[in-house]
């Protein structure tokens, strides 16, 4: 919340209650004068967007309801966060509730949540104790209604709960995730890497992944790759 | 003094070797291994704008048992890499390879860790094209190079001393990161 108060300095008016994660300045490695990249005053926040008051608008109400109804005492500790941020809902689901809570949404007749397009891995190296996050972007097409789910994991203990047995299409998507985050899907048939060979070490598209490349030669020099020729931050 | 001296009008004489080399330039069947952008303008190439028909090699085969030249046309990745060594492997001899594009090259832009940075760590290539994407006329002039190529191997004996001689030339050659001078 808003307790920093460097962060409380930056926010702008009327949004003060972004959950601000991280707060850095410049880029490029560019500190004081001179900045001849031009983005020395450049400031930059790593921030969860805040948690809705109701009214949600829309129909986001009436769904969110629906769901507290059907989910009945365990909607309180499975819904940690309601968030309404770029005109979507986004539901953020503990991982123990998880499975409910997707079981809920797919055969509720107030919700019907027939798909699931996926499940998107997100590294947030500045969110302590949930680093590793998991989005499900969900359509209702009896309903025309998105909403996204979302679940988090810590790093050292990285187990979601598979979906595949109600959302089969989801199988290799998390795959993905595994292959790309390192979340273990506890109950997935088969996860195994899909992107990557299967002897890789390491999962790629963490931020603390180095970007890998080799030195380039060129005639009479040779430069190195991007990620040791200058710091980004 | 010789043979030909002898010979009526209208004989012609001429070596195994450059018999060989004219057949085999003249009936190249490239396969298709298009894996990005750089296969689009492979594509255009073998279309009628472009017409690869004139050099005999307008149909690209989708068998490896078929081709002879595998025009590697976009970016390798780690994972295709053993893939794309084995399109090679099931590739009958004699074969040849074109790294079409700078990614197939050298990485490209790719400098990171999931492509591999040029195909010749996985496969020998006979002709490198730069360009990203090379235009059309840029890959005719590739093909055109590679059919001087084929048209001028050795064969037997004489394929075995010009191994040897440019294996011993590749290996004097200096780094470019040691030359000088202009950028060319």
């Amino acid at each position: 919340m808003s307790e920093n108060p460097e962060s409380a300095e930056v926010v702008p008016a009327g949004t003060e209650t972004l959950d601000v994660l991280s707060s850095g300045s410049g880029a490029f490695g560019i500190d004081g004068t001179p900045d001849v990249s031009g983005y020395g005053g450049l400031v930059r926040r790593v921030y969860a967007a805040p948690a809705a008051t109701r009214p949600y608008g829309g129909w986001f109400d009436e769904a969110v309801d629906t769901l507290a109804d059907a989910l009945g005492e365990a909607f309180g500790p499975a819904v940690s966060k309601v968030v309404v941020a770029y005109d979507q809902l986004t539901l953020e689901v503990e991982r123990e509730h998880l499975h409910d809570v997707m079981q809920t949404l797919r055969d509720h007749p107030g919700l019907r949540f027939e798909m699931c397009l996926g499940a998107n891995g997100v590294h947030w190296p500045e969110d302590a104790g949930r680093e590793l996050h998991v989005h499900y972007p969900m359509l209702s097409m009896t309903h025309n209604r998105r909403l996204s789910v979302e679940t988090t994991c810590p790093d050292e203990d990285p187990h979601v709960p598979s979906v595949v047995d109600i959302y089969p299409g989801n199988n290799w998507h998390e795959r993905e995730t595994y292959d790309f985050f390192g979340v273990i899907f506890d109950g997935h048939p088969g996860l195994t890497r899909i992107e990557m060979p299967d002897d890789w070490v390491g999962h790629p598209q963490r931020k603390d992944y180095p970007l890998g490349g080799i030195p380039v030669e060129y005639k009479g020099a040779t430069v190195p790759p991007p990620d040791q020729r200058r710091e980004y931050k | 003094m010789g043979l030909e001296e002898k010979l009526p009008s209208g004989v012609l004489l001429t070596t195994v070797e450059a018999v060989a080399g004219y057949a085999r330039k003249g009936s190249m069947w490239p396969a298709t291994f298009g894996l990005a952008c750089c296969a689009i303008e492979m594509m255009a190439t073998g279309a009628p704008r472009y017409d690869l028909a004139r050099f005999g090699m307008e149909v690209f085969r989708a068998s490896p048992r078929q081709a002879d030249l595998m025009i590697v046309a976009g970016r390798v990745s780690q994972k295709m890499a053993p893939v794309l060594r084995q399109i090679y492997d099931q590739m009958p001899n004699p074969k040849w390879v074109l790294a079409m594009g700078v990614c197939a090259s050298s990485g490209g832009m790719f400098n990171n860790y999931a492509i591999v940075q040029g195909v010749d760590h996985v496969v020998p290539v006979d002709m490198y094209l730069p360009g990203c994407p090379p235009r059309p006329e840029m890959l005719i002039d590739a093909i055109l190079k590679i059919h001087d190529q084929v048209q001028h191997t050795k064969l037997g004996a004489h394929r075995e001393v010009e191994v040897v001689e440019l294996e011993a030339q590749a290996l004097q050659a200096i780094p470019s990161e040691e030359m000088k001078g202009l950028m060319r």
